[in-house]
């Protein structure tokens, strides 16, 4: 009780001046170890990851380490395998994009509506996204396995593959069974970002339609879509980015192989890294994927102001 | 109009047959996995792609847990995970914390600096990581590897953190330091209760994050003794490839951790999400 009349008594302009100070410093207090861990860990790497890639720094060759301008990226202009890389990260980025996205707006249209046990049903499909990673990898390359997977078997019997053999291993398959993993990994990440943007919309939207007799087909395309398409926008931006950075998968089902037909550039760039040692080479290579992955996003948010107007 | 109230039974058979089809997208390879894991050694070339083997076993799971260096590779991953989830919760909490309820100079430029680290490869630090870290010593310590995933999930741990802050109404803790609380005692006090949900889901969150990181795991561990568990397993299925059972045994043990993180924080974390992204 005493302190409280001191300090209501000690002068208000102080007091004023003490929370002043208080509100000013505060905010960093707290924001600061954030900041400082990031900056730390991940922008200052980069900053030197950049640095890298006009270096040539092998641990193999400890002795040839050393500035060499831009001959990493004169190098990566003449490597066939960058280039390939590049085309197979575009088809792998596409093909899980398109199914990731179809079926999660398939999974979020139907977790909109009521049924019997949704709660539990909700549970259960959002298990793979649970899964970690390297699990996802290996049990989607054993389904593939022949002798222990019934995938070859099944897709013998429907005709997709004259015999039941591993697609994996298969030059110009090979690409699917990744894509397949990252698709039932990927399905319940855009399944809940569309449901929270299907439940921001309006119901008085759907009953005005209904009372003016729209079918569900015109309710879905005209009100609808039209509402998730910002959502839409960002979510496959974002993603993009994402997927095409995501090396986890491919590198742990095919390792890049089989003749680098999976080979995407992030996993060109862990390999380098991780298997040749070469660090200076791998920077040159995130680098550019970097690059274009800025110019893909630039492009995008252009065409997106363009046609959304939100 | 009551056509359109109540839908045509074909439709609700299509709604069925989806509802089928998507459950059974999202288990089926959960289920393969741990249908071999139980299938006997000698059974597993002759009745491997059947349905369900004709003997089970837990054997695999014997050999697995005592036979080779799995419990340890479970425990180095159980260290990693859970202090990378102690560490990041505690750093996402202030921040989002920050971000909630002030506004100061900088806060857009910190924003927008935590946006990039989630855009750009994490694989382009993997290699300046590498050298720092050899350069301290600290290759083949668990320690490095909280660091590192601290600092990954930081960002993303922050923003789940401001959403749920900004589900709490600031007039709680006003009113707390009306009555004479410093601010820190305010959140203490009251805000902290309030949000054990969000501290629970981004625990939860990312736990499981560590725990299925592999890329800077491989770079950063090579000893058997350090190793988590997705490079155990890796190394151990690239040494025996043909050990079907056991391999999947390993991986079933590898999944309980996470599912049962998930299980237990799945309604919050949809919920987190959800608020967050209709926010904008």
């Amino acid at each position: 009780m005493t302190t409280t009349r001191t300090a209501a008594a000690s002068g208000i302009s102080r007091a004023w001046r003490s929370a002043y100070m208080r509100y000013l410093v505060e905010p960093y207090l707290y924001v600061g170890p954030a900041v400082a861990m990031i900056a730390l860990v991940m922008l200052v790497p980069l900053v030197i990851g950049i640095s890298y890639s006009f270096q040539s720094i092998t641990l193999l060759k400890p002795f040839a380490t050393g500035w060499i301008g831009f001959e990493n990226y004169a190098t990566l202009w003449r490597d066939a395998k960058f280039w390939l890389a590049l085309e197979n990260t575009v088809w792998w980025t596409l093909s899980s994009l398109v199914f990731q996205f179809a079926l999660g707006l398939g999974l979020a249209l139907l977790l909109n509506t009521q049924f019997a046990g949704k709660r539990l049903f909700q549970a259960l499909v959002f298990l793979p996204w649970a899964v970690p990673t390297f699990l996802s990898a290996l049990t989607w390359a054993w389904l593939f396995n022949p002798v222990i997977g019934p995938l070859p078997h099944w897709m013998a019997a429907l005709g997709i593959l004259s015999e039941p053999y591993n697609i994996l291993g298969d030059p110009d398959l090979a690409m699917w069974g990744p894509v397949a993993a990252n698709v039932w990994f990927g399905v319940p990440f855009f399944a809940i970002t569309l449901l929270a943007a299907l439940q921001s919309i309006p119901g008085e939207l759907y009953e005005a339609a209904e009372i003016d007799g729209a079918s569900t087909w015109q309710v879905f395309t005209k009100i609808t879509l039209p509402f998730l398409a910002p959502m839409i926008a960002i979510t496959v931006m974002l993603r993009t980015i994402w997927i095409a950075n995501f090396a986890d998968l491919i590198f742990v089902m095919t390792g890049g192989g089989p003749a680098n037909a999976t080979q995407i550039l992030s996993t060109y760039v862990f390999t380098t890294a991780f298997r040749k040692l070469d660090f200076g080479y791998a920077s040159a290579i995130a680098v550019a994927l970097l690059v274009l992955l800025m110019i893909y996003a630039v492009l995008l948010l252009a065409i997106r102001r363009r046609f959304v107007k939100i | 109009m009551s056509a359109t109230r109540r839908p045509s039974p074909v439709l609700t058979i299509g709604k069925y047959a989806a509802l089928a089809f998507y459950l059974i997208f999202a288990l089926f390879p959960l289920y393969w996995l741990v249908k071999i894991s139980i299938t006997p050694d000698q059974l597993v070339f002759t009745e491997g792609t059947a349905l369900w083997p004709s003997e089970t076993t837990l054997g695999n799971f014997r050999t697995v847990i005592f036979q080779t260096d799995f419990l340890a590779y479970f425990g180095n991953s159980l260290i990693v995970s859970l202090g990378t989830a102690t560490a990041t919760t505690l750093i996402a909490a202030g921040a989002g914390y920050a971000f909630s309820r002030f506004n100061f100079g900088g806060k857009r430029l910190i924003i927008a600096l935590m946006l990039v680290t989630q855009m750009f490869p994490l694989l382009m630090i993997i290699a300046p990581i590498y050298k720092i870290v050899a350069a301290m010593g600290l290759l083949n310590s668990l320690t490095s590897l909280i660091v590192v995933y601290t600092a990954f999930n930081v960002p993303f741990a922050t923003f789940l953190m401001q959403s749920f802050f900004d589900g709490i109404p600031k007039d709680l803790e006003e009113a707390a330091m009306m009555d004479g609380c410093t601010r820190f005692q305010a959140l203490r006090k009251v805000i902290f209760p309030l949000t054990l949900p969000g501290l629970g889901a981004t625990l939860g969150f990312v736990f499981t994050a560590a725990w299925s990181e592999l890329l800077f795991a491989l770079m950063l561990i090579s000893k058997n003794d350090a190793m988590t568990f997705p490079v155990g397993l890796l190394t151990f299925v690239s040494k025996f490839s043909v050990d079907w059972g056991q391999m999947m045994a390993a991986g079933v043990l590898a999944l309980i951790p996470s599912c049962l993180f998930f299980i237990f924080i799945q309604r919050y974390l949809v919920q987190g999400l959800t608020s967050g992204a209709v926010k904008g």
